[in-house]
């Protein structure tokens, strides 16, 4: 029988420490012999009388050990000297051994992964200070991001996005609010069916919205990518987006791709068109509150969140979906007809970011001019946040009605409190509210907000007028909150449901442009409430 | 610019930290899920958390602050492993080593002026004068050291190592221990026997510096004699090795080690020309003593652990010692600059008639076994101990674990048999120790704060987290130049 012998140095163990390696190592490779033994005097002759002195084993001092291997077959003894090495160092505790089991729960990142099954994502979602150290870490060993945190200084977004680009991954946020991985929802994500349409969005209830339109259309999403909203500012360029954009263009499950984002920066702006319009796919691009832009080749432009998931479903092959412009119209007629003169003003209460710009963006090219705590331009920003002038649409994700309290998408309390406030003013004409289902927001909305609309109906009954509430539910039959009951639970109090953003905002502004042109056409003129 | 093709390529698996709602898509959808129990690091400023994420290692990116540091630590990790400290002979007087060391007095922990020194410190002061006969009364020792008649040096710098006060004064004899790989020498003063009464815990009475005599005039040549006898000296490693299986943990509880210590010297002190009465004083003191391997423990962690210190850019811990007011740590890439912060009191039992009000904060050179692996890294070695500074054999397993997530490495050298012999626990990394926010163990035995009190109880302590953050901080400023 062949041997093979090697010294390990200057490691004292006991002879059954030894006989243990020994024994576990014969029964892990089905290595014929292995013989392990401190390199003093009289082992030595113990290994000469068997057979098994070699000269490699003669300068072992006795701090030494010696290592024999008896096998035939050479990756036989190869194996067994790399398994008896092993062993001597000593086996960290497996995944799931009662010794793991004992072990307190990771703390840190690095932890994490050494017990994670091949972690190659970290959802992060500590407070913006920490947040981008966490990210860094993450990043330095191979995971990609979620950065769901906000408020990171600036100079660490570029610096781990610089690195991110470096090692090709990706940093989705800050300010990440959801996104779809591979199937695995992440963050505030709604249920939809995987299908052949990519998205990339600097806004979260933006790609929340679109991929509901379009699971609802019968299509459904390949990827979601989330590139939070600082990622088209020029400080940061892009880099997201554009990485984003070039992982679906490689993605075989993506045929189109859509982009949903505030307008961004004008040479970020230029990079994506272009990137976009080499990609090889079709894309659509909606700039929610930009320039209106011309379609271009492959490159499609909308301008709101609705005509975006019908025209990638389009682009699909699919049948393009019908509007629903006359059911609106009819909407719209019917809640002027219940109006007093004196209601004239669109209250836009809004939990998501992006469905307060696009109100904004739709009564702007009405020429209806709306003033915002996240106005399209400085000059409409409301004085005090707590007062709304006007028209008015409001985010209250925004930061100042968050600070030290949960997302309103999770808490509606705000809202609440905000919606019955807003029903005691008697120039109110119509409240838009959305509600966003999903993973993340709370979980029975209508069950919180369906009274309070009572309420705040009741309330603007006893002062003699009526009070429109224009809903739409930002969702899907699979969300965990079940789509169709949320819906039937606020009609029955007494809202009107839209069946998307777009639709809503466009519903409040023919109210507020009919309300106005009644208003000339019969020479009234109040007096009273807030100016055009 | 690279596309990123690993984030769609590889099955989402996904780690999660911070809000726990944001894991419901995560779980349904049955992706594999692992979620922190996310901390602040360190001291919980932001500033740490952004330097420490800048030192972190990358295995795409081996030019990185963090790659670097990496692959210094296991440079260092493999010095650890690899060392040999042999007790090779006994130093007559500190000042044959150091020939020019003058009225220098070395102590524990890093440095401090006598103004700020605790109780037993000023007390181990003063005893140590007068052993020296550099002054006839305490009052005129204490006049000396105000005159600046005397001159302060941590052990630590000298490559030495002191229990508690960790007294050297010139004519004290020291233990020799080399480390046969990298051939340096470490050197520790011998445990005195007297228990309360001695210079360790800051007593000066005469009986006190009697007993230093005796150490010095038939301790030392004794020993001396019998590591002579030694062929080649006596390794350290396979006796503190065995004693772990014995159930020390060779800082706190020594009694196995003593007893193998007291095994090899009987048999050469036999042999020598040493008398039968000095051979049988000399045995009968260590004998008294459980401790008193301790020295040697010591000595040879720190003849470790200084083969592992001067490696450039490695964020090892090399020294964890403690003065009685502040706790000082020393990191191989960083020179010899010490991170300081406010020692605690250790958290034990206390012997009948004390409490924690009498007690000093942590003080000596000890902790160095916890430095190089061994104490409370190694505690699940020895559960009867745990009992002694307060805890259950849990408690021991538990410690043993817990540093695990602060080292680098293991030392297959030094394993533990109710953790199905894995090796203990080495090479404290600063990085992790802010990362993890898990302060290192010390096993440690609590001083009574006035001098000469002696020993009140025993427990544990922590080293304070403001070392690990400052020496983070150093680090990341070599990333900076």
């Amino acid at each position: 029988m062949a041997i093979q012998s090697s010294i390990k140095a200057n490691l004292y163990k006991d002879s059954v420490s030894l006989m243990r390696i020994s024994q576990v190592t014969v029964a892990r490779t089905g290595v014929q012999r292995v013989t392990l033994l401190m390199g003093t005097r009289s082992n030595k002759e113990f290994l000469q009388q068997a057979g098994l002195m070699s000269p490699a084993l003669e300068g072992a001092k006795p701090g030494d050990i010696m290592i024999v291997v008896a096998d035939d077959a050479p990756e036989k003894r190869a194996a067994a000297e790399q398994e008896i090495h092993s062993l001597i160092v000593g086996e960290e505790p497996k995944g799931g051994s009662a010794e793991a089991a004992a072990d307190a729960p990771p703390r840190s990142i690095s932890r994490g992964v050494a017990i994670a099954d091949h972690a190659d994502l970290a959802m992060i979602s500590v407070p913006g200070p920490y947040a981008a150290a966490e990210a860094l870490k993450a990043l330095r060993r191979g995971l990609n991001v979620l950065l769901f945190s906000d408020n990171v200084p600036i100079e660490q977004e570029q610096a781990i996005k610089r690195v991110a680009a470096q090692k090709g991954l990706l940093v989705m946020g800050p300010d990440c609010g959801t996104a779809i991985i591979n199937g695995v929802p992440l963050g505030f994500a709604n249920v939809v069916r995987r299908g052949a349409i990519g998205l990339v969005g600097a806004s979260g209830t933006g790609l929340q919205e679109v991929m509901c339109q379009i699971h609802r259309h019968g299509q459904g999403i390949s990827q979601a990518i989330g590139t939070g909203s600082h990622d088209v500012s020029s400080e940061v360029g892009g880099i997201t987006m554009l990485q984003g954009l070039e992982l679906l263009a490689a993605d075989a499950q993506t045929k189109v791709v859509a982009i949903v984002s505030k307008p961004p920066a004008r040479d970020v702006q230029k990079r994506v068109i272009e990137r976009a319009g080499a990609i090889g796919k079709p894309v659509v691009i909606c700039f929610l509150g930009g320039e209106p832009a011309a379609s271009a080749g492959n490159v499609h432009r909308t301008s709101s969140l609705e005509e975006t998931a019908r025209q990638a479903v389009a682009l699909t092959g699919a049948r393009q979906p019908g509007g629903d412009e006359q059911s609106i119209e009819a909407l719209a007629t019917r809640i002027c007809a219940s109006l007093a003169p004196t209601q004239r003003y669109l209250r836009g209460l809004y939990s998501g970011g992006t469905f307060c710009s696009e109100a904004q963006t739709i009564w702007r090219a009405a020429g209806i001019r709306t003033r915002s705590n996240a106005p399209l331009a400085e000059a409409d920003r409301l004085a005090d946040v707590e007062a709304s002038q006007g028209h008015t649409a409001i985010d209250l994700g925004s930061d100042e009605f968050t600070v030290g309290r949960p997302h309103p998408m999770i808490d509606y309390g705000v809202r609440i409190e905000r919606l019955l406030k807003e029903a005691d003013d008697p120039t109110v004409a119509c409240i838009v509210l959305d509600v966003v289902l999903g993973y993340g927001s709370h979980p029975n909305p209508a069950e919180i907000l369906a009274p309070a609309i009572r309420r705040a109906k009741a309330a603007a009954r006893a002062q003699g007028r009526e009070l429109p509430v224009i809903c739409f539910v930002c969702g899907t039959d699979a969300d965990p909150q079940a789509y169709e009951t949320q819906k039937a639970m606020l009609a029955d109090a007494g809202a009107e449901i839209v069946g998307s953003s777009t639709g809503a905002a466009r519903a409040a502004q023919a109210i507020a442009s009919r309300m106005e042109a009644d208003d000339n056409a019969t020479g009234r003129r109040v007096m009273q409430g807030g100016e055009r | 610019m690279n596309a990123a093709p690993s984030a769609l390529q590889n099955k989402t698996s996904v780690i999660s930290l911070g809000a726990s709602d944001l894991d419901r898509g995560v779980e349904s959808s049955g992706a594999p899920l692992v979620r922190l129990q996310w901390q602040p690091v360190g001291d919980g400023s932001p500033e740490v958390a952004w330097s420490l994420a800048q030192l972190v290692g990358d295995t795409t990116d081996a030019d990185c602050l963090g790659s670097r540091i990496d692959r210094a630590n296991a440079q260092v990790l493999e010095r650890i492993l690899t060392a040999q400290p042999v007790w090779v002979d006994i130093a007559a007087h500190a000042s044959e080593v150091w020939p020019d060391m003058g009225r220098t007095l070395l102590h524990a922990g890093p440095p401090i002026a006598w103004n700020d020194m605790c109780g037993p410190m000023k007390g181990g002061v003063v005893g140590a004068i007068l052993y020296e006969n550099w002054a006839p009364s305490p009052r005129d020792a204490e006049q000396l050291v105000a005159s600046g008649g005397i001159r302060f040096a941590p052990c630590h710098e000298f490559g030495a190592v002191g229990p508690m006060t960790g007294i050297i004064s010139p004519s004290m004899p020291l233990f020799v221990v080399q480390n046969k790989t990298s051939g340096n020498r470490a050197y520790a003063p011998m445990m005195e026997s007297g228990g309360a009464k001695t210079l360790r815990f800051g007593a000066f009475a005469p009986e006190v510096i009697e007993g230093l005599k005796l150490i010095e005039t038939v301790l030392a040549p004794c020993l001396k004699a019998a590591v002579a006898g030694i062929d080649g000296g006596l390794p350290l490693k396979p006796l503190m090795s065995q004693s772990l299986h014995m159930g020390d943990d060779v800082h706190n509880r020594n009694t196995a080690a003593t007893l193998l210590l007291y095994r090899a010297v009987t048999e050469s002190l036999l042999k020598s020309s040493i008398s039968r009465d000095l051979a049988h004083e000399t045995l009968r003191t260590i004998g008294a003593d459980d401790m008193f391997f301790l020295s040697l423990s010591m000595a040879a962690c720190k003849a470790t652990m200084d083969a592992a210190h001067g490696v450039p850019f490695s964020s090892i811990v090399t020294a964890m010692a403690r003065n009685g007011v502040n706790v000082g740590i020393r990191v191989s890439g960083l020179n010899g600059q010490w991170f300081v912060g406010p020692a605690d009191i250790p958290v034990g039992l206390f012997l009948p008639g004390f409490s924690e009000a009498d007690a000093n904060p942590d003080i000596g050179d000890s902790a160095i076994t916890e430095t190089a692996g061994l104490g409370a890294f190694a505690m699940a070695a020895a559960p009867a101990m745990v009992q002694f500074v307060g805890g259950t054999p849990q408690d021991a397993l538990r410690y043993s674990r817990e540093m695990a997530h602060v080292t680098i490495g293991r030392n297959p050298g030094f394993t533990l048999p109710m953790l199905d012999f894995i090796g203990a626990p080495v090479g404290i990394d600063v990085r992790k120790v802010v990362d993890e926010s898990k302060r290192p163990v010390i096993n440690t035995a609590t001083a009574h704060k006035e001098p000469g009190m002696g020993i009140i109880g025993a427990g544990v302590v922590q080293a304070p987290m403001k070392c690990f953050v400052d020496a983070v901080g150093a680090l990341a400023t070599i990333g900076a130049r």
